[in-house]
């Protein structure tokens, strides 16, 4: 079961986890990515291509699952202004074993960074804005991972 | 089959190379001789300083041709939508 979702409201994590755990798997993983304050940021905008997003996002369950043994997958990104402590993304992974739940839902994530067209700018309480830029290291950890 | 009409493609532009631009998309004409994307950005470049100005450093730039990422060398044949825009930075 994969369900992949661009939304811009906020998602109920425990309801998402929980519709997982429904499948009987023994072991559910998720993680949730949220916007970090550093004291001087008040949003991020989140910008994406919406005719290649869910797309993309889809490409990227189905390689997981094509990697690990999985009964299901949920990926839900959001996407419009987002303040300080607001959830950005979940991703949920559920299979039998630990294992396999834990490094899909890490494979997702490090994926997620590199091949889903989404584009975040900064927005500062001083009302200026940079857009984000790419880092070396979701570069190099999405690589780490054989095809 | 051969055109009648010029060929034609419609690009759509995100992040910052969408606010440098001005425009989030529009409908390019390029001569049959274009058969690439890194020879139609080259062709935009010779037509408007504009495009110089935000397609200076290629290597910050990412493509994708009918929603599929792909490389200055893909070929754009049919394709309907070209997307040009700044490495994803999402999750």
């Amino acid at each position: 079961m994969i369900k992949v979702s661009v939304i811009e409201s906020d998602f109920d994590a425990g309801s998402e986890i929980k519709n997982l755990l429904a499948l009987g798997g023994g072991a559910v993983t998720s993680f949730i990515g949220q916007v970090r304050g550093d004291g001087t940021l008040d949003a991020l905008e989140l910008e994406h291509y919406p005719a290649m997003t869910e797309k993309a996002l889809r490409k990227i369950a189905d390689k997981a699952l094509g990697k690990w043994d999985l009964h299901g997958i949920t990926i839900i990104h959001r996407v419009g202004r987002l303040r300080v402590g607001e959830q950005i993304v979940l991703a949920c992974t559920c299979s039998d074993h630990r294992q396999a739940s834990i490094e899909a839902c890490s494979y997702i994530m490090d994926q997620l960074k590199t091949v889903a067209p989404f584009w975040k700018k900064e927005i500062r309480q001083d009302g200026s804005e940079s857009w984000v830029e790419e880092r070396q290291s979701d570069l190099d950890a999405a690589k780490g991972w054989k095809n | 089959m051969t055109k009648e009409m010029p060929n034609q493609i419609n690009i759509v532009y995100f992040a910052w190379v969408k606010e440098r631009l001005g425009r989030d998309q529009e409908v390019i004409e390029f001569p049959e001789l274009v058969e690439n994307i890194g020879q139609l950005v080259e062709h935009l470049q010779n037509c408007d300083p504009a495009y110089r100005n935000v397609f200076t450093d290629l290597k910050k730039l990412r493509f994708a041709l009918d929603q599929d990422f792909v490389g200055l060398d893909a070929a754009l044949r049919d394709a309907e939508e070209l997307a040009i825009f700044p490495p994803v930075t999402g999750g």
